[in-house]
């Protein structure tokens, strides 16, 4: 079953210590959030390490590659969607959908890529399609 | 210091009705306590400690101490979802032991069905201040079915489990709510039902997921010293333990729960093993809740909870290991979409020998208690207690 009908997408409840990731989904990048101290990335972005506890963070640009870590597809709504987990190149598993796609041959670990979709007034949400 | 035999549930209660249309929320926790303590033989002056969850109207405990006329010197409205309860038992115990309170009371009410509340489909904000998670989620569509899906399809794609071996969690349910007058669903249902009801979130069905219902229910966990004056059968508290499991940054595992961490931890203060559990209640929002939980909790190997529960091993009088033998919440009641406190009630009806004759289990003496709340998901409150018939 394909996507057809359009889903209406509500804005994020953006906060100032994460303007900056929505900042740059406006440009169409995803942000993820690098710990300076440990090495190691984490999402959602927090400006304390969830790892190390240090407050010692930046932004890195994501290359919007990773797989299906899981999946379901919700038959329920009025525009069915499918909800996920992608696991990013960068390591960190994200809350997103799978769009534009034949939800009926979505399987996990499958490869997918970075897409931005437009939300009710707010910034694009970063989501992701078969690659 | 250990809780184990520091404390005992003297009084159980469960909100017979199933659809509260003229009843206040406030009217059905007070109605739950009543009878909580009126089964344990105690009034509502004994009372000293106070336990509620977000169920209760009001900010904390403060309205509904008022409302019922307790004097607590104790108070705990810890909110882990619908885990709260078994939780509040531990804490109960915990407060007990430490000289703070000599008989604690714990109740949940809710009317979701009443308020005619979207419970399992429709992405739901908290409103008000926002999370921190909820930018990062809330935009997407999660539900309470997706998330629990979402672990169903992991645990199928890791270890081949099967719609048919989730939907025997179903039927072992649907077996025990036949003898439940009060149950929402009494029909027995068959494999082929489950999987055939139609899809809500893959790989969920409609039959793969709980009641929505109204209702409530109480318990009341006293010191020894006052069990051992009432007339009660003594069910003893000998483990509990919680945990909060999370997405850990981004290095989220969908393949198990905090029920890892809170079997060990009660077993372990419990002095037991789960091959010597009798009866299990295990929270049930959906058959893969209990099919992660029972792995986690130790009753069989990761990744084997689809061989374990297939086949009507979880069926009292036929299976292994009796689960849900009141209909849980998958058939009988999930009172204000919170499972917890009616998970520790049938335990209870278990170890006292007041099941249902068709499904009481012989010789219980020794049973577990399990609770998720929050979402399975997305970040989850697990607890877990152990009860011995004395």
């Amino acid at each position: 079953m394909a996507e057809t009908k359009e889903r209406k997408l509500p804005a994020p409840a953006i906060s100032d210590e994460t303007q900056a990731y929505w900042d740059a989904a406006g440009k169409g990048k995803l942000l993820v959030r690098k710990c300076t101290s440990c090495g190691q990335v984490h999402h959602y972005p927090r400006t304390i390490c969830p790892f190390c506890f240090s407050d010692k963070t930046e932004w890195v640009e994501a290359s919007g590659k990773g797989t299906i870590y899981s999946f379901s597809v919700m038959r329920r709504a009025p525009v069915p969607y499918a909800m996920a987990y992608v696991t990013l190149a960068e390591g960190p598993r994200m809350v997103t959908n799978i769009v534009d796609c034949d939800f009926d041959k979505l399987k996990c670990e499958q490869p997918v890529k970075l897409v931005f979709k437009p939300t009710d007034g707010g910034p694009p949400l970063p989501m992701f399609t078969p690659a | 210091m250990s809780i184990k035999g520091k404390a005992y549930i003297a009084g159980i209660y469960e909100h017979p009705t199933r659809l509260a249309k003229d009843i206040s929320l406030a009217q059905i926790h007070a109605q739950c306590a009543k009878g909580a303590l009126e089964d344990a033989g105690l009034t509502k002056d004994d009372v000293d400690g106070y336990f509620c969850a977000g169920d209760a109207p009001g900010l904390g405990p403060m309205s509904m101490v008022e409302y019922m006329g307790l004097k607590p010197r104790h108070v705990d409205s810890t909110d882990t979802g619908g885990s709260s309860y078994v939780l509040h038992v531990g804490h109960a115990a915990e407060a007990i032991a430490a000289g703070k309170c000599k008989v604690a009371l714990i109740t949940l009410a809710g009317r979701p069905r009443a308020e005619g509340m979207a419970t399992g489909t429709v992405p739901r904000s908290r409103g008000g201040t926002p999370t921190p998670d909820e930018p990062f989620e809330f935009p997407y569509g999660p539900t309470v079915v997706n998330m629990y899906a979402m672990c169903a399809m992991r645990h199928m794609y890791e270890y081949g489990t099967t719609s048919e071996q989730l939907a025997w969690i179903k039927v072992a349910a649907s077996h025990h709510a036949q003898y439940n007058p009060h149950a929402l669903l009494k029909d027995v249902v068959t494999v082929e039902e489950v999987v055939n009801s139609p899809m809500i979130s893959d790989p969920l069905h409609r039959l793969d997921c709980c009641v929505i219902t109204d209702g409530g229910g109480a318990i009341v966990v006293v010191a020894p010293e006052i069990a051992a004056k009432l007339k009660r059968p003594k069910v003893k508290l000998l483990g509990a333990s919680e945990f909060v499991k999370t997405q850990m940054g981004g290095k989220v595992d969908l393949t198990y729960s905090g029920a890892r961490f809170t079997g060990a931890a009660a077993f372990a203060e419990a002095g037991v093993k789960p091959a010597d559990i009798k009866y299990a209640s295990i929270y049930d929002s959906f058959t893969i809740t209990v099919l992660m939980q029972l792995e986690d909790l130790g009753f069989c190997e990761k990744g084997k909870g689809g061989a374990f529960v297939a086949d009507g091993n979880l069926i009292a009088g036929t299976g292994k290991l009796p689960f849900n033998t009141d209909g849980g919440g998958l058939c009988s009641n999930h009172p204000g979409n919170r499972g917890g406190l009616t998970k520790v009630l049938e335990a209870v009806r278990q170890l006292r020998g007041e099941a249902h004759p068709k499904v009481q289990v012989p010789n219980c003496n020794l049973a577990i208690a399990h609770g998720t709340g929050g979402s399975l998901g997305l970040r989850h409150g697990s607890a877990t207690v152990i009860l011995e018939r004395e």
